[in-house]
């Protein structure tokens, strides 16, 4: 093994060690459990964003729609359907995933600015849609009356719903699986042809990959992703929100992958963090919290053009 | 047989007629080069022979199929391989990287989530070799953006090689080059032409490197076919030396 395989093997074991003990050193810091499994959930949802915008160079301004259709799949199936819990956040992939698969057939027509203004324009329609019909998704006040239920294993019961730590040990899991699933297609072929849209999209014509095509997929892969992470914030909060699918949102997945740095597979993550634990702490001192997050923003955006994550990497190599 | 037929092809932009009724045959293992002054319409030619767009009339055939309406990747799926005047590469992978993207979707795998170890092992061995063709072999690790001029084209070339083309389309190979990765360049494009036995058509300015390469030159003017025939028979040429050697040698 060469030394910098050792060392991304260490960096890996680190952040999945400060993930796994989360609970433990957040609590002495200052922060709280459920604190932490936002993070997550958050940090899967700027991921996906990144898995487009970061390794096929697209940006969708309007990913929060797949976010929210995911939070809105979740929460009707366990208000309505069955009081399941993978079966809600199944539910919840499949309609942001689905629905993305539709909708990029006609997004992938377009590039650079007027992909980002169609996609922002096919993510309202869902906002409306959630805040106009409000005999089903509670409209404007959101969808209620639902929770998370335990999850039922035959010979015993795991109560995640009460019990902080169970429930984030939990989310960690999905997000495991989600995060390999990401990393393991990063690593193949497809992930390599995405790479070269990202890099250089004539080259990849001209080398034999239906650029169209294959942006597709990955619009579609990451909108599944998406509706995941969506389904699990609903459970997060029981609740779902039409703000959930608003552009605004869209805009602050964005805003966390490229803080975080988006060229690396880990920074959204990190973007993640800073974002939801500023606005944790900021938020309960003044109402302005987002002038600080966007002056943040702005200084990494000048000053680490990749991100907080990748000016860590550079001032190490 | 010929790889390549290009019949009457005309195309039009609005009032301007970039190429005229131009036809070209190009047989297999054949080194074809056009030339011609600025805006004689070169890269229009290059542009509908690779599919960027489709001629206003005229056919295009390719291994006896006609690829008139096909799209570029269609044409690259069929065999056709090119390279740019202003290089195109993946400026933030390394050589080793470049090479294999092309290497894997000319064996079928661009669609696939996984490889198997024999078959990323075959890929291994191709892109291997091909750079060892272009003499890249020592500078795998390198990032792309980061090597000289000379090596860059010489990366693209190789990127175009290891879709394994029937066709090679370079667009002024040498373009922008000292004399030192001229001569490279030029040794490297003779090898794969007598030594692998290439198809190439290439666009090129240096009339040094097109009378030392090709078998038969083609002069475009004004978007016409102003001549066809061995480098002697385009020497002696009075019309090409009244329109273009004369001026330019």
């Amino acid at each position: 093994m060469s030394a910098e395989q050792i060392r991304k093997l260490i960096v890996l074991a680190a952040i999945w060690a400060a993930l796994l003990l989360a609970p433990y050193w957040m609590i002495p810091l200052g922060g709280y459990t459920a604190l932490a499994t936002r993070v997550l959930v958050l940090g899967l949802a700027a991921m996906s964003v990144n898995f487009l915008l970061g390794f096929t160079g697209v940006l969708s301004f309007g990913h929060a729609a797949y976010f929210g259709l995911g939070a809105y799949g979740a929460g009707l199936t366990l208000k309505f359907l069955a009081p399941s819990t993978p079966l809600a956040l199944v539910a919840g992939m499949l309609l942001g995933g689905i629905c993305g698969a539709l909708l990029g057939t006609l997004i992938v027509r377009r590039r650079g600015v007027y992909f980002a203004m169609v996609t922002i324009a096919f993510g309202q329609v869902f906002y409306y849609i959630a805040f106009q019909w409000s005999s089903l998704t509670g409209g404007d006040d959101g969808l209620r009356g639902f929770s998370r239920q335990p999850l039922d294993f035959g010979l015993f019961k795991i109560d995640i719903l009460s019990s902080a730590n169970n429930f984030y040990y939990f989310v960690l899991f999905c997000f495991a699986l989600v995060v390999a699933a990401m990393a393991f297609i990063l690593r193949s072929p497809f992930g390599r042809t995405m790479i070269a849209i990202r890099e250089n999209e004539r080259r990849a014509r001209f080398l034999g990959i239906p650029v169209e095509r294959h942006i597709w997929i990955a619009f579609t892969l990451s909108c599944f992703f998406m509706g995941f992470a969506g389904a699990l914030y609903a459970l997060v909060n029981n609740f779902a929100d039409p703000r959930g699918l608003h552009y605004s949102q869209s805009g602050d997945f964005v805003m966390m992958a490229v803080m975080g740095g988006m060229r690396s597979f880990w920074g959204p993550l990190l973007g993640a963090a800073v974002f939801v634990v500023l606005q944790d702490y900021l938020s309960s001192i003044t109402v302005n919290w987002m002038s600080f997050v966007g002056l943040l923003f702005v200084l990494v955006v000048l000053f680490f053009p990749r991100g907080l994550l990748g000016f860590i990497q550079r001032s190490k190599a | 047989m010929n790889v390549l037929d290009i019949n009457n092809v005309t195309k039009r932009f609005g009032n301007l007629v970039a190429v005229r009724d131009v036809s070209l045959s190009v047989a297999k293992g054949e080194l074809c080069a056009i030339i011609g002054p600025n805006g004689a319409g070169k890269t229009t030619f290059f542009n509908l022979i690779s599919g960027f767009f489709p001629p206003t009339s005229g056919s295009i055939t390719f291994d006896g199929r006609d690829i008139t309406k096909l799209s570029t990747h269609q044409r690259v799926t069929l065999g056709m391989a090119r390279t740019f005047q202003i290089t195109e590469i993946f400026p933030e992978l390394n050589v080793f990287e470049n090479v294999r993207i092309a290497a894997e979707v000319a064996g079928g795998y661009r669609l696939r989530p996984w490889i198997n170890r024999a078959e990323q092992a075959q890929i291994h061995r191709t892109v291997e070799e091909t750079l060892k063709l272009v003499s890249l072999e020592t500078k795998t690790d390198r990032l792309v953006g980061e090597l000289a001029h000379g090596d860059q084209r010489a990366a693209e070339i190789a990127m175009a090689l290891a879709l394994k083309p029937h066709l090679l389309l370079l667009d002024e190979p040498t373009a922008g080059m000292g004399d030192q990765e001229t001569y490279q360049i030029t040794q490297l494009i003779r090898r794969l032409h007598r030594d692998s036995n290439y198809t190439i058509v290439l666009i090129e300015h240096d009339m040094r490197v097109v009378f030392h390469l090709a078998d038969r030159i083609c002069v475009l003017d004004q978007g016409r076919m102003l001549a066809q025939g061995t480098p002697k028979e385009i020497a002696d040429n009075e019309t090409v030396q009244a329109a273009y050697l004369g001026t330019a040698a």
